[in-house]
């Protein structure tokens, strides 16, 4: 984004894509925010730090996104009395970031919204975790808030209450459904059971160490969040992965993105009453994390990718193995597609069915998987492609209809387009280290890390302490945009329509909740 | 419809025998002996994710796949704790989740089995103990089984559900203060056999 029409000067901020970094004024960060809005950008994320050792009291950190790449907005809050201002009415999603923003650090908005997010009454609503003086008392047990929920009167309007312990194996969260009859008129989601206070703990750990704790913010995500982890170290160090590794790490991207697909892809047949579905996909799902275990060590490949490459190099013995998955794996889903498109009960239970317009989806900053599904193209591996994607070439996928229907149908098109790439990636493969010795790593630098995940783009914001240390890591899942989405998405739709509608998403608890 | 059949005709059947990963590792047969001796019924377990990073949950799922064929050994999932057995509880406790999951100990009728899923089920694993995170399961909830593992794969599940199984003594005597049985297991299972 150019900033100078905003009198703004720029500095380059450290990141695998294009970006750069300004101080603002509150002023400023209103009109940034604006000018980004009218000209088609988003907001990534938003979050707090305490920098009163700094002698710079608190500091809010707005990252928007645009064509050019990222603008990293930078606010000082002097004292705990300064407020920014609300830019929930230019980005909706920054509400919930806001409010978190207050919770854990005590950064204060001018917002009209001043409830609660990650805070639950598990420690005092003015003490802020995040502050470095923080100090945790044994006294505090858990507590209980009294969340107010917005209510819908009128005739023969009832509430729904479901969470945050669910029926399926998911993770936990509540729901609030106001309904009639059958039909969803709202819904609130109230989310934070999963808060374990991983963005504290990151600050006990070195920027080496932190990849572990960073593959495991998301689980199911754990390659795309080590990847961004381990590119944000690596600009901090002014150092890359070696060519191999930075192939290997992107394989692994894409299994992970294929192994998810195919796990989404079954749960949405059983959730549409075709359970045959997920017998089916399941089992496919179970032969690549298979192949993973054998090739990599793990499962779900945790732990595989490290600051500075990869922990373990792909012999030629399961290279084999895995280009054959890829041709076994390709029949098989045509066949299984063909199933699900010719499947009547199955088509009428996805078409039309959590529909979100690519109006309401940029309006609400919509992105990744479910973002392409509504018609908004943006894909990190093509938006600003990076080794081994530039070379190869990513075939975007979209759909226009916002449906569940069409996140099937994307999620069916990037499975085909990953395991495209996957034989590509093998079949080019450059030889060499897969890993190369990080130098000593400067103290007092930020840097961003990117990776697009399965689910959508993912982004580490690292800084740097004193001897290798971390002095403040904040991850943002893409499900910080996603979630208030599904309350648009489920509107006049019936209750039973719901687990249907989640799943289309598919969105993560921890990652959000952190 | 054709095509299902074909499919399904061509898929056959995945289903493995039992875990064999330790010599002295409850066969299928005999786990269904044990749940039959034990329950006369089916096993009924609900899952509760107390605060996991969610990699627990995708092996948990992954059970239910046709390879492992839970059902068919007799362990089913449930919707209600008031109709399981046993409960799988996975991930540190955040403090946020504590009360939720004192909650549904409290529903859950006997014999109430806990088993306590992965490391941070365990001891509260990477997330340890925090202002936000009380550790390990057994800080909320008396466990009987844990199972270490980050996440464990499928077969490590299911040897801790047999050995959780096969630790309960049918009621005579209502069974208080049961202590903490670790399956033995390898620290991380290897690549399944073939
Ligand atoms: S044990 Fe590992 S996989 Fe399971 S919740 Fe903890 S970090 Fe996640």
């Amino acid at each position: 984004m150019n900033v100078s029409p905003l009198g703004l000067a720029a500095s380059s901020l450290p990141c695998t894509m294009p970006a750069q970094r300004c101080r603002v004024s509150s002023g400023q960060l209103l009109s940034a925010c604006r000018l980004a809005w009218e000209r088609g950008g988003a907001l990534v994320a938003l979050w707090a730090s305490d920098e009163r050792d700094l002698g710079r009291g608190f500091a809010v950190r707005v990252l928007l996104r645009d064509g050019d790449g990222l603008t990293l907005l930078e606010h000082t809050l002097p004292d705990e009395g300064a407020r920014y201002p609300d830019l929930s009415p230019i980005f909706p999603a920054a509400n919930r970031m806001q409010r978190s923003a207050f919770d854990l650090v005590g950064a204060v908005c001018d917002a009209e919204d001043q409830r609660p997010w990650t805070w639950q009454a598990a420690w005092p609503i003015d003490r802020f975790p995040l502050r470095r003086d923080f100090e945790v008392s044994p006294a505090w047990a858990p507590g209980q808030e009294d969340y107010p929920f917005v209510r819908v009167a009128g005739d023969g309007v009832h509430e729904i209450a479901v969470g945050p312990v669910h029926a399926g194996t998911i993770e936990p969260g509540h729901f609030r459904f106001q309904v009639v009859g059958e039909k969803v008129l709202r819904l609130e989601e109230r989310l934070g059971y999963a808060h374990k206070g991983i963005e504290k703990r990151f600050e006990s750990l070195s920027l080496v160490d932190g990849y572990r704790l960073a593959g495991r913010i998301s689980g199911d995500s754990t390659v795309a969040y080590a990847c961004a982890y381990a590119q944000a170290v690596e600009s901090i160090a002014a150092c890359a992965a070696p060519p191999r590794a930075a192939w290997l790490r992107a394989l692994c991207l894409e299994r992970e993105r294929i192994a998810s697909h195919l796990g989404d892809l079954g749960y949405v047949g059983n959730d549409g009453g075709f359970a045959f579905g997920l017998s089916q996909f399941s089992r496919l799902r179970e032969d690549v994390l298979r192949l993973n275990d054998r090739a990599f060590g793990h499962r779900l490949l945790m732990d595989v990718v490290v600051p500075g490459g990869i922990a373990r190099d792909l012999c030629a013995e399961d290279a084999a193995l895995m280009r054959e998955q890829c041709a076994s794996l390709e029949r098989e889903i045509a066949v299984l597609r063909d199933i699900y498109d010719e499947h009547a009960g199955l088509q009428d239970r996805f078409r039309g069915c959590g529909q979100v317009t690519r109006e309401l989806a940029m309006k609400l900053g919509l992105t990744g998987l479910a973002a392409r599904a509504s018609g908004l193209p943006d894909d990190l591996r093509c938006d600003f492609a990076r080794t081994p994607y530039d070379a190869l070439g990513v075939r975007r996928v979209t759909h226009t209809d916002g449906d569940v229907a069409a996140r099937v149908s994307v999620r069916f098109d990037e499975t085909f387009e990953s395991l495209r790439l996957v034989r590509a990636m093998l079949a080019a493969m450059p030889d060499g280290d897969i890993a190369t010795e990080l130098p000593q790593t400067p103290a007092s630098r930020l840097a961003i890390g990117c990776a697009e995940g399965w689910r959508g783009p993912i982004f580490i914001a690292l800084e740097s302490g004193h001897d290798g240390s971390i002095r403040r890591c904040h991850p943002h899942d893409p499900s910080w945009q996603n979630w208030p989405v599904i309350e648009h998405a489920v509107i006049g739709n019936i209750v039973p329509d719901f687990p249907l509608i989640n799943k289309s998403f598919n969105l993560s608890y921890s990652g959000h909740d952190l | 419809m054709l095509h299902i059949l074909h499919q399904i005709a061509k898929t056959g059947i995945k289903s493995e025998t039992a875990p064999t990963a330790d010599e002295d590792m409850v066969v299928v047969a005999r786990l269904q002996k044990t749940i039959l001796r034990t329950l006369g019924r089916a096993l009924t377990i609900r899952h509760i994710d107390a605060g996991s990073c969610n990699g627990c949950e995708l092996e948990i799922q992954a059970l239910t796949n046709p390879y492992y064929n839970l059902e068919g050994i007799g362990i089913r999932f449930v919707a209600s704790p008031r109709h399981a057995d046993m409960l799988l509880v996975t991930g540190p406790v955040s403090k946020h989740m504590a009360i939720a999951l004192q909650r549904t100990y409290d529903a859950t009728p006997e014999p109430k089995l806990v088993v306590a899923v992965g490391d941070c089920g365990c001891t509260g694993g990477i997330f340890g103990q925090s202002y936000a995170s009380l550790g390990g399961v057994a800080s909320v909830i008396p466990v009987d089984v844990a199972i270490p593992g980050c996440p464990p794969a499928p077969r490590a599940l299911l040897q801790g559900i047999l050995a959780a199984i096969s630790a309960y003594a049918p009621p005579v005597a209502p069974a208080v203060d049961r202590a903490p049985v670790e399956p033995t297991l390898r620290p991380s299972d290897g690549p399944d056999a073939p």
